[in-house]
């Protein structure tokens, strides 16, 4: 088995999978933990829709870099979504569900209509279920993803006691003077951000994993903020990285792999937290 | 110059006031509580006078060298915090956080400040322990020694005592007047006026008739006491005033409404 694995890692796509796919598992669970504890755990979910939308328009208007698209259209839904937290016309939740299922059905409506791809179910799987992409990245996609995913921890350890405040009380950390809505904002990019990176790993419609699994396995056992955010980007990047690597060896789908493995863990974690107390009534 | 001075202040949301014409001025070392019912605009005043949301119209001057940041609050449990995973020295720490500006961690002196602080609400030995974990009275310390790490000068609490029970609730209030005691300055909303009579030094009366003054006209106006024809007539304005409501809706309060004794 283990010479089957060195054989596989002896192909450059293989190594780039392994990189940008633990790389994004981290960036994930980071701001995981914090959309969890704000009540935003679909807010994955959503914007993934939302990027699905984008990159139908992208393709079918033929744009060489679907990025240049995807990422403002994302970045600025994520702003409008993480507003109406405060500012509540529509509830957080509700806004989320209309502006996911929304997205959704106008991107595969316009790849129906103005398609000129010949399988079209393909593409729309693949984007669904990111089912190919990560293996076919190139050397740039992995350089653009290493940089953004270095920058998001780098700013996420700077502002860690920031967004703790702002996280753990908003009215607080306002009244004494820290600017909670500028943080949000913060937020809500570095989240968009992550959303379209992990897009290519595991697909539009299995984010959502990669943001609350590692963040509620961790609060099962865990009791300090610090040890929830450290070890669930521990338990994210095992995670991911164990589930490429069985998804090679076995020959089964990347995203679903990773999010089984997660999943599988997740329940570990959930007797452990049973067992030792932690999940304490 | 008074420690805080409201000036024609009008509360609402979206400039449709709700309250209008409050004037009083809070000094330093004084012990104000906030009475009144549901929905009579007591909240909304804390959050304005945070600064968490803007006045309709008026003014709230600040004085005696009292900065916006060097206010300390303490706010109704949300309902994220019930289930949050972080140990009372992390959230006691968070209090600092105003004092960092843009530097990103906490200095020796910041770490020093919590300790006291934990010190002080008597705290210390759960330092390491979940929030979630703890007594609701419990948690009021941490959220107590919290606030106390953004200022010296005054805090304001919404509610400190709602959901704890007798024994708790009165080991809070006597926490509370022991601050008050050491020169900080309280503003305190309560549902409880006879706590209110006993501990506060100023009383704010919100609602149909909107009082301000010391405990000592409060309790001489009769009006607004119990234990004299207060329920009975108030059962009665109510609900005049709830059939005013919807006639006249907005117009609930009366202007200027300050009554002497």
């Amino acid at each position: 088995m283990l010479e089957k694995l060195g054989m596989y890692f002896q192909y450059p796509f293989v190594r780039y999978a392994v990189i940008v796919g633990v790389l994004i598992a981290l960036c994930s669970s980071l701001l995981g933990v914090t959309l969890v504890l704000k009540r935003f755990s679909f807010i994955g979910d959503g914007l993934s829709h939302v990027a699905f939308g984008a990159m139908a328009i992208a393709s079918v208007l033929n744009l060489t870099n679907q990025m240049a698209l995807i990422l403002p259209i994302t970045i600025i839904s994520a702003i409008l979504l993480l507003r109406t937290g405060q500012n509540t016309q529509i509830k957080g939740d509700a806004a989320v569900a209309m502006i996911s299922v929304g997205a959704m059905a106008f991107g595969y409506l316009i790849m129906n209509v103005f398609s000129t791809s010949s399988n079209l179910t393909g593409d729309v799987c693949s984007t669904l279920f990111g089912s190919t992409s990560i293996l076919t990245l190139t050397e740039g996609d992995v350089l653009i993803c290493t940089i953004l995913s270095v920058a998001v921890v780098i700013i996420y350890v700077l502002f860690y006691n920031k967004i703790f405040a702002v996280t753990f009380d908003e009215s607080f950390a306002k009244a004494t003077g820290t600017r909670a809505d500028n943080y949000n904002l913060l937020i809500a990019v570095i989240t968009a951000v992550i959303i379209v990176l992990a897009m290519n790993l595991v697909g539009s419609l299995l984010i959502s994993a990669l943001v609350i699994f590692p963040a509620l396995s961790a609060m099962r056992i865990f009791h300090s903020f610090k040890m929830v955010v450290l070890f669930s980007a521990a338990f994210s990047v095992i995670c991911a990285f164990l589930g490429i690597i069985i998804s090679i060896l076995a020959g089964t789908p990347v995203g679903s792999t990773i999010v089984a493995v997660d999943v599988a863990a997740f329940f570990l974690c959930y007797m452990t937290g049973i067992i030792t107390g932690g999940a304490q009534k | 110059m008074a420690l805080l001075t409201i000036q024609n202040l009008s509360l609402g949301f979206n400039s449709h006031a709700i309250v209008e014409d409050l004037n009083f001025t809070v000094n330093t070392g004084d012990y104000l509580c906030i009475v009144g019912e549901n929905g009579s605009g007591k909240t909304t005043l804390m959050r304005t006078l945070l600064h968490l949301q803007e006045p309709v119209s008026g003014q709230i001057l600040l004085g005696d060298g009292l900065k916006r940041n060097e206010i300390g609050y303490l706010p109704q449990q949300t309902l994220v915090q019930k289930d949050f995973p972080a140990s009372v020295r992390e959230i006691v720490l968070s209090g600092c956080q105003s004092r960092c500006g843009l530097r990103p961690f906490y200095n020796k002196k910041e770490k020093e400040l919590a300790r006291e602080n934990m010190e002080r609400m008597g705290i210390t030995d759960m330092a390491n322990r979940c929030y979630r974990n703890l007594s609701g009275g419990q948690q009021q310390r941490v959220l107590l020694a919290r606030a106390l790490c953004a200022t010296r000068k005054i805090l304001l609490l919404d509610e400190p005592v709602s959901g704890l029970d007798p024994k708790v609730t009165e080991e809070m209030y006597s926490l509370v007047k022991e601050l008050n005691r050491e020169g900080i300055t309280i503003i305190m909303i309560s549902h409880d006026l006879a706590a209110a009579v006993r501990y506060a030094s100023h009383i704010l009366h919100m609602g149909s008739d909107i009082f301000f003054g010391t405990k000592e006209q409060f309790v001489a106006n009769d009006t607004l006491m119990p234990n004299s024809s207060f329920f009975q007539n108030r059962s009665a304005t109510k609900f005049v005033n709830n059939h005013n409501e919807t006639k006249l809706k907005g117009k609930r309060f009366m202007k200027g409404g300050v009554i002497n004794a």
